[in-house]
């Protein structure tokens, strides 16, 4: 069943065609990872599909509805999430404020009930908090509640952004290099969380990643980008043994 | 040293997070609710520029220390509540089908400034959308510039540089707009303020402005609309500015475009940024700092020697040197070294001093800005 579908998505910046004319599916409870060199686009994709950036040809459609050219803050409403390539956490906040901001687009108090703090506002920001906490004890964060995120290190911020994506309820996470900057112990880790993403919580994976041991124990299929064209498509393994993508990561 | 046991949520959502707050400004408002019996006249009226000042304070705290967006225009802010407080309870509303114009009660026309006030900061909010940083803090100076010339030319309202008498605020037989009335006004305005701060700023709005102060891209992934966001943001800081206007029009009892320079948006950047950026107490040690340096340096004065003394510009130096020795040695400001001394006593005799040591952030170079 088809999930989320790109066709045809191109962008140009000036003359540089960073993403040109790819053509995905992601089925439900999948897996799908994108890989390729440096600059091959996948970042691209990325910014694509959250609707930073204007595609300049090509469709998205998502649970059935087109969403080529929803405004970028209603994308995580729709169920999308995402995390980033260079952690982008809200530095002056705790890791709770963090994870509340992740609530914000299932919040529906008005301006004026929240100024004068009402009974109603009390009841859904104690809600929030419990679904936070779900997270919360997901993640194994309990003990950095209340710690700034500027006073954490890197490996546990990347565990912050993963559960800030994961209080949007999303149904489709979309993971930017989830192991980059992490040690051994950590990726392991990762791996589990992203196994149990997918399997416990039922949500569906897009993610980048370089780490071929983290791809290949994860992902069901993967799709390689080069120069913003796709390359090869299929298992990891049927990908890692394609003479194209050989050539396109050694060179020759 | 205090352990605090939490026992469910509601305790990270209350203002007074254990009995320590209670007590502590509890006595707080013990000591501002005597003070006026205790002072002569001057000195009350000088406490209530200084409520007033943090008012202001707080009100483009909430834009710069929360939001993150630079305003070199709170003046303009500040003026146009201001006149408009002088003008509605003065010669009052009048439109060409009026016979009589209207003057406004002082409980009618005191929200109607800051209204205003919020109604300009939408004006100026919205074409500044695209603005960040540098850029922005030049839109907004430009704007307080017009705004200025407006109070110069515009005549038939404002008489210009002759000047507007502000009326007093006659309520029963009691003169609202001076001694221990105004006073309490001013307090109650500021109290106000502040807990409808505290309100925002522990509720999603709240949360969504100092996410975007963090992070605008992924703010905006989480689902915040920034435009909505800052907009709303650009509205409350010129409204709450516009309060402090209102009230700072019946302090000086006469209006001049040379109350609303562009200094007075300096001095309110200062306040923010000497009291601690981020912090609603940093409003008020900003107001504090900014009313008492100058008159600290005048009784400084006496104690110099002569010829340092008489030397035209020692004051200006001087409020230099210590705003730039601030900065560099107290970046979170007055806020910041309140928080290190509370710690000190806090952590008594374990305090380390790299407690509070800064840390290098991690380099950013996937912002799309």
């Amino acid at each position: 069943m088809t999930f989320f579908k790109a066709e045809n998505l191109a962008i140009n910046f000036g003359g540089v065609k960073a993403v040109d004319g790819v053509n995905f599916e992601i089925n439900k409870g999948e897996c799908f990872t994108i890989i390729g060199p440096n600059g091959a686009g996948k970042t691209t994709i990325f910014n694509l599909i959250s609707r930073i950036y204007d595609s300049t040809d090509g469709s998205m459609e998502f649970d059935g509805q087109d969403i080529t050219n929803v405004p970028p803050h209603e994308i995580a409403g729709l169920g999308i999430a995402r995390t980033f390539q260079n952690i982008e956490l809200f530095e002056h906040a705790s890791v709770l404020q963090n994870l509340l901001v992740g609530r914000h687009c299932h919040s529906k108090t008005s301006l004026f009930a929240e100024t004068l703090f009402l009974p109603s506002v009390r009841k859904a920001e104690l809600a929030h908090r419990e679904k936070v906490e779900e997270i919360i004890d997901f993640l194994d964060l309990q003990h950095y509640r209340d710690s700034l995120i500027m006073n954490l290190p890197y490996g546990v911020r990347k565990v912050v952004e993963l559960g800030r994506a994961l209080c949007t309820e999303p149904k489709l996470i979309l993971l930017d290099e989830p192991s980059s900057g992490l040690n051994v112990e950590e990726t392991r880790d990762m791996a589990f969380w992203i196994e149990d993403i997918k399997r416990d919580l039922g949500i569906t994976v897009l993610m980048v990643e370089h780490d071929m041991g983290l791809v290949s124990e994860v992902s069901d299929r993967v799709l390689v980008l080069n120069y913003g064209r796709m390359l090869a498509h299929g298992s990891p393994q049927e990908v890692q043994n394609d003479p194209e993508v050989i050539k396109a990561y050694l060179g020759g | 040293m205090r352990f605090l046991f939490k026992t469910e949520y509601d305790q990270d959502i209350r203002i007074a997070k254990h009995s320590g707050y209670v007590w502590s400004y509890g006595a707080l408002l013990i000591v501002v609710i005597v003070a006026p019996f205790l002072f002569d006249e001057y000195y009350v009226g000088q406490l209530t520029h200084l409520y007033i000042m943090a008012i202001a304070g707080v009100g483009l705290m909430l834009l710069s220390g929360y939001t993150g967006l630079i305003s070199l225009g709170h003046a303009a802010f500040f003026g146009i509540g201001a006149y408009t407080e002088a003008v509605l309870t003065g010669k009052g509303l009048s439109l060409p089908f009026m016979e009589e114009p209207i003057v406004f009660s002082f409980f009618l026309s005191f929200p109607l400034a800051g209204i205003l006030a919020g109604i300009a900061g939408i004006a100026i909010g919205i074409p500044a959308l695209r603005l960040v940083g540098i850029y922005l803090a030049m839109a907004t100076f430009a704007f307080a510039i017009i705004i200025e010339e407006v109070f110069s030319r515009w005549e038939s309202v404002t008489n210009g540089y002759t000047g507007l008498i502000v009326e007093a605020i006659e309520f029963g037989d009691m003169d609202l707009t001076d001694g221990r009335p105004f006073y309490f006004l001013s307090l109650a305005v500021l109290i106000a303020v502040i807990l409808f701060s505290l309100n925002l700023l522990r509720s999603p709005t709240g949360r969504a402005m100092m996410a975007i102060r963090d992070s605008e891209i992924s703010a905006q992934s989480m689902g915040i609309n920034l435009a909505r966001t800052k907009t709303t943001a650009f509205a409350l800081s010129a409204g709450i500015t516009g309060l402090a206007g209102a009230l700072f029009a019946h302090k000086l009892g006469f209006l001049s475009p040379e109350s609303f320079t562009v200094l007075q948006s300096l001095e309110l950047l200062v306040l923010v940024v000497v009291g601690g950026i981020g912090s609603l107490h940093g409003a008020v040690f900003g107001a504090i700092f900014v009313l008492s340096l100058p008159q600290g340096l005048a009784i400084l004065k006496d104690y110099l020697p002569v010829q340092i003394a008489e030397t035209p510009g020692v004051e200006p130096l001087l409020f230099g040197l210590i705003l730039v020795w601030l900065i560099i040695f107290e970046p979170f400001g007055i806020y910041g070294r309140w928080l290190k001394i509370k710690h000190y006593f806090q952590m008594f005799p374990l305090y380390k001093k790299s407690t509070f040591k800064r840390q290098k952030s991690y380099m950013k170079s996937e912002r799309l800005r």
